[in-house]
């Protein structure tokens, strides 16, 4: 049993008969991932990609018994969407989505902490690649043989520099548990932290790599999780070490910062708590490669 | 998207916060006509751009007649204003503000925004407000108020009263404060801003509460249905470059740099002008082309790499998912043929069907230096740079 997902996870496509949702649902049902089938509301009773069309994510729980969800509905309608899954009774949902409105997805995070946290949806991205577990289940728009199984679980904010560290990886014969895509937008559903919680409980993974970026606290608290509750080494590239400044007008930002948002700062931090830095974002399998060597 | 003061204004009066009477001006005849309309001895003539710290800059003038009014309107009219937010190209000033003069007897800060970590707006007060809000922010951090709202109720009364008293306001301003202050947070929720900071807020003479000065930015995210304050976009105030990028859906920041680079994917893009940099180079840019790098979208991407004057080699660094690397690969050979390329270009691709694309670049007959490594892109294109400075030099 992997940490979010595996090959019995019953998977439903959210957006399913759109263009980006059947070119997706299909990378996934080819991958291995068992899709049962998908949600757009008023073409229920339909039947695309050979699986069943739900009108509502409600009927796809008890006629389908979906677990877990990936939403690929548009901006506009995609917080709905993901408050519609934790409702049903989703247990993990991953928003693919770019450009949801930031205020949608702060009434998104306030309707998910009214659920007691043992009933409450896991949620990653919005704006991520989704989530894999190699060889088991894909569960967003990786692509999928660049992974190779293993025991390294990966959480990052961007896609494409994902992709890159699982192909270094690759290249040195290391694989993945488990690859997290958490996204880049100002709110998101989990942190590094909550994927970190998960990777620590995972007997499968044996070491953890964060890539992070410059800006929020988010990577550092991190760090702290790791320093008071991990017993895995933990790896971390920061990115935007030598990103300028930017233009902003006036003060507000900068006074609720907290210290140590640039990513030398973050890299010094996080040093400091025990976290073994990749100094370049071309080393990231490399440096995972020698915390295996040592163990 | 940020707005100019002046709209910023004409929002919050609507959302019941006071303003001092004042008006727009595109020229200086126009400039002085305003000060005509205002009544009063003391006009302020304030540079319209979307930076802050624009006092220091030189951009806010006071004036005790027409006559300096139009002196005032003409200094500032077509002026490029460089201010330590503006970065160092500047804004240009081609609108002024003409508003009454304020007695000031109390200037305090206020401000509210989407606090990422909390996931709540957040409002900041300081009953010291001006232009050294940061450093006090610093040095006296108890001297900032910061009081959480959430979400699902919203701003409360006795919020904004304990916002009021903190800000050391007087009890017979209580009401008003309140006002303002629920009016600022109604007018961020109901418009989908990101940020709304009045700074200073002041107490005149007469014991009003006026925002002599307003700041607003919103979700680009959000602009699809705030069709009013979509209409507020000056672009004018934005890199002509990054201008014409989101008009192809790219996003693009002009750096000062000599290396062009186009990247998929924002943290890759960053970690690539990381590689850059250790290997020694500068990247002339920021640019992201996204998921569906199609060949014609490739060539507009890499024309507007190349309309930089400053770039002497590129680098394309593709990490293919949903995309292809074959149909990158003939983007880019497309652009190269098209566009008559004269910089050394440097291109690695990953990913999706590889080998076909290395393949097409190798078949091109096109002067393209391929990578197979993040590093060795960046090892490649720092050379060629070098050797393009070496020969010109």
């Amino acid at each position: 049993m992997t940490i979010l997902i595996d090959e019995k996870t019953r998977i439903i496509v959210q957006g399913f008969t759109g263009k980006i949702g059947t070119f997706h649902a299909q990378e996934m049902i080819e991958y291995g991932s068992n899709v049962v089938g998908g949600v757009t509301p008023g073409k229920g009773g339909q039947t695309h990609l050979g699986l069943p069309v739900f009108n509502t994510v409600k009927e796809a729980v008890q006629q389908a018994g979906a677990e877990a969800s990936i939403v690929f509905v548009p901006p506009a309608f995609a917080a709905d969407s993901i408050m519609e899954a934790a409702d049903a009774g989703i247990r993990y949902c991953v928003a693919i989505t770019d450009g949801i409105p930031t205020q949608d997805m702060m009434t998104v995070k306030n309707f998910l902490r009214r659920f007691p946290k043992e009933e409450r949806m896991m949620l990653t991205g919005p704006n991520c690649a989704g989530t894999i577990s190699p060889g088991r289940s894909m569960l967003g728009i990786m692509p999928g043989h660049i992974y190779v199984r293993g025991n390294v679980g990966v959480v990052g904010r961007s896609g494409t520099l994902g992709y890159e560290a699982a192909d270094q990886m690759r290249a040195l014969g290391i694989g993945i548990s488990t690859s997290v895509g958490i996204g880049g937008d100002p709110i998101i559903g989990s942190s590094h932290l909550d994927v970190l919680e998960k990777l620590e409980q995972d007997p499968e993974t044996k070491v953890a790599l964060m890539i992070g970026e410059i800006g929020g606290p988010m990577e550092v608290d991190a760090g702290i999780f790791f320093k008071e509750n991990m017993t895995k080494p933990l790896v971390a590239y920061i990115a935007g070490l030598t990103a300028p400044e930017g233009r902003r007008m006036g003060h507000a930002g900068a006074i609720i910062s907290s210290a140590g948002e640039s990513a030398a700062e973050k890299v010094a931090l996080l040093k400091e708590l025990g976290v073994i830095i990749s100094p370049t974002p071309s080393l990231m399998g490399q440096t995972v490669a020698q915390v295996l060597a040592k163990m | 998207m940020n707005i100019h003061e002046y709209q910023a204004k004409e929002i919050l009066s609507e959302y019941g916060v006071k303003i001092a009477e004042g008006g727009i001006a595109y020229s200086v005849e126009e400039a002085v006509q305003r000060a005509r309309e205002i009544e009063g001895d003391v006009w302020v003539v304030k540079a319209q751009i979307h930076s802050g710290a624009r006092g220091k800059a030189g951009g806010i003038k006071v004036c005790k007649t027409h006559a300096e009014v139009q002196v005032a309107a003409e200094e500032l009219l077509g002026k490029v204003l460089v201010t330590h937010q503006s970065g160092a190209a500047g804004k240009l000033c081609s609108r002024v503000y003409i508003e009454a003069g304020t007695k000031i007897e109390k200037e305090i800060y206020l401000s509210f925004l989407i606090d990422r970590s909390t996931e709540r707006v957040i409002m900041v007060g300081s009953a010291q407000g001006g232009m050294e809000i940061e450093t006090l922010a610093q040095t006296q951090p108890e001297a900032i108020i910061k009081i959480y709202i959430e979400p699902a109720v919203g701003l409360q009364d006795f919020q904004a009263r304990k916002m009021a008293f903190a800000l050391g306001l007087d009890s017979s301003l209580l009401n008003h404060a309140v006002k303002t202050i629920k009016g600022c947070y109604r007018a961020l929720r109901d418009l989908d801003a990101n940020i709304l900071e009045i700074n200073p807020l002041v107490v005149t003479a007469n014991n009003e509460i006026i925002a002599l000065d307003a700041k607003m930015a919103f979700d680009e995210n959000a602009l699809y249905r705030r069709h009013k304050i979509a209409e507020l976009r000056d672009n004018s105030q934005v890199d002509p470059r990054e201008v014409a990028a989101a008009e192809v859906g790219l996003s693009y920041v002009g750096l000062d740099g000599d290396i062009g680079c186009m990247i998929n994917g924002a943290g890759l893009a960053m970690a690539t002008m990381d590689m850059i940099k250790l290997a020694g180079g500068e990247p002339a840019n920021f640019l992201d082309v996204g998921g569906g790098a199609s060949a014609e979208r490739t060539e507009k991407a890499f024309r507007l790499v190349l309309a930089d004057k400053n770039v002497k080699a590129m680098l394309v660094n593709i990490f293919a998912g949903i995309n292809r690397c074959d149909w990158i690969a003939e983007g880019v050979v497309q652009a190269v043929k098209n566009i008559g390329m004269q910089v050394p270009l440097v291109v690695r691709l990953s990913g999706t069907n590889v080998e076909e694309g290395r393949k097409i670049i190798a078949d091109s007959g096109m002067k393209i230096i391929t990578a197979d490594t993040l590093a060795e892109a960046a090892e490649k294109v720092v050379a060629a740079r070098n050797q393009v400075v070496a020969q010109k030099g």
